[in-house]
């Protein structure tokens, strides 16, 4: 209920809006809220923009933390706050540094002196802000730096044998479960080479997931509905399968044993494709669900604007709350498919085959 | 006044393909479940797992969906 309150609170600028706003004052409003149009309550823009990376974190109301803004231009590195981008009414507003910067749609572009956007000199700007998702993967990281030390130091301090205790206990299933249903499964006796990269992914992606679905400051970031983020993360599965590939494995691609000749040929190209085919749709997997679970709890919440009536809130509300939890879950689950997907392209990869077993 | 896009009708075959991917795990769990109830908890992950990826596919026809609308 308090997600939901606050899920409420988020959409407060909108609301004052789409339901309270005289006619006289609608113009005014128009100009102030960018992305409106028409007097409806503009639902696809509110929601794209929500489950959009930000140059600052929106907490409620006007009020937002301005992030550092870092750019490279070929004039060199130039760092500055976000809150230069935008007024008092956060509409962008020029900021003249190297070159006169604004914020269109979100990204940092440069200017002409006519007010239209630069777009050649804007492809050459290389952003590397801190920007809302960045800071949220920074407070994960540390909840999880913070998590993992202090079990750590339990396990060194009462050894491994003693029960565990606190929040030891409420880790240690977990790290055996994903020992016990992706590690060992999938690949055997070499577990516990791999097992240190799946325990961090699984914990990094559902830290992240659960963070993503806490409407209010620590978390609300989309990160791990972020395209860039998940497709790093199959990057690293990527290189550790390919680096660990035994001979097995690219005989398998490259020469397909068992076969005649021909189907070799034809079998190579598809193979080689699988090879990229496999990181990638672990990216969209990731991304879509968790995107996906964001633009359904943020619909449910808009249908209270697009009724324009606080009747539809008891429709409303209790749809948020049964998305919310099934979201709960499916971060969980995507976590652990993640990983496991993983540990089967690992586990693919270095597995020691026997030709002659496949051999008709 | 019906207002929409063709994108709209992909994402909603893609809930149709999905409905029935579904459809069909659930069915197979709990058959399963039934003829062998000592094995349903194995039996619900693997449903969970498999039910997750087939909705998977259908995410990515709606975020294909979402592309070809904006």
């Amino acid at each position: 209920m308090v997600a939901v309150f606050s899920i409420c609170i988020y959409f407060y600028p909108n609301i004052s809006f789409s339901q309270d706003a005289p006619e006289n004052e609608n113009n005014e409003q128009h100009q102030n809220a960018g992305h409106e149009d028409t007097g409806d309550f503009d639902v696809a823009g509110t929601i794209l923009d929500h489950i959009r990376d930000h140059h600052s974190w929106h907490l409620w109301g006007h009020t937002s933390i301005p992030l550092p803004v870092i750019i490279k231009t070929d004039k060199g590195f130039e760092a500055f706050s976000s809150s230069k981008l935008s007024d008092e009414h956060h509409q962008p507003v020029i900021y003249n540094g190297n070159y006169p910067y604004k914020l269109v749609e979100g990204k940092i572009k440069i200017m002409n002196t006519d007010g239209s956007v630069d777009k050649e000199a804007s492809a050459k700007v290389f952003d590397l802000s801190i920007t809302k998702n960045v800071v949220s993967m920074f407070i994960s990281v540390f909840v999880l730096i913070i998590i993992f030390l202090g079990v750590a130091k339990a396990y060194t301090k009462r050894g491994v044998t003693s029960a565990p205790s606190g929040f030891q206990s409420f880790i240690e299933p977990v790290i055996i479960f994903i020992r016990d249903e992706v590690g060992k499964p999938y690949l055997g006796h070499h577990a516990p080479k791999y097992m240190p990269y799946l325990l961090t992914i699984f914990f990094f992606i559902w830290i992240n997931n659960l963070l993503g679905l806490v409407p209010i400051f620590p978390g609300g970031a989309n990160l791990s509905g972020n395209i860039a983020f998940t497709f790093t993360l199959a990057l690293f599965t990527f290189v550790i399968v390919n680096v660990s590939g035994k001979k097995g494995y690219w005989k398998h691609i490259f020469w397909m044993p068992g076969l005649p000749v021909g189907m070799k040929i034809f079998l190579m190209p598809i193979e080689l494709l699988g090879v990229f085919i496999k990181p990638i749709s672990l990216t969209i997997r990731l991304f879509a669900n968790i995107t996906a679970g964001h633009i359904l709890v943020l619909s449910l919440v808009s249908l209270i604007f697009i009724f324009k009536a606080v009747a539809a809130s008891a429709m409303a509300v209790p749809f948020t709350v049964f998305i919310s939890v099934i979201e709960l879950l499916v971060g969980f689950i995507q976590a652990f498919i993640f990983a496991m997907l993983s540990a089967l392209y690992i586990g693919m990869a270095i597995e020691e085959h026997h030709e002659e077993d496949l051999i008709i | 006044m019906v207002v929409g896009s063709v994108a709209a009708i992909g994402a909603g075959l893609a809930a149709i393909g999905a409905g029935i991917g579904i459809g069909q795990i659930g069915k197979g769990a709990v058959e399963g479940i039934a003829r062998q109830p000592e094995a349903a908890n194995e039996i619900r992950t693997n449903m969970i797992v498999a039910a997750a990826l087939v909705e998977a596919v259908s995410l990515f026809a709606v975020v294909v969906a979402l592309l070809g609308n904006g």
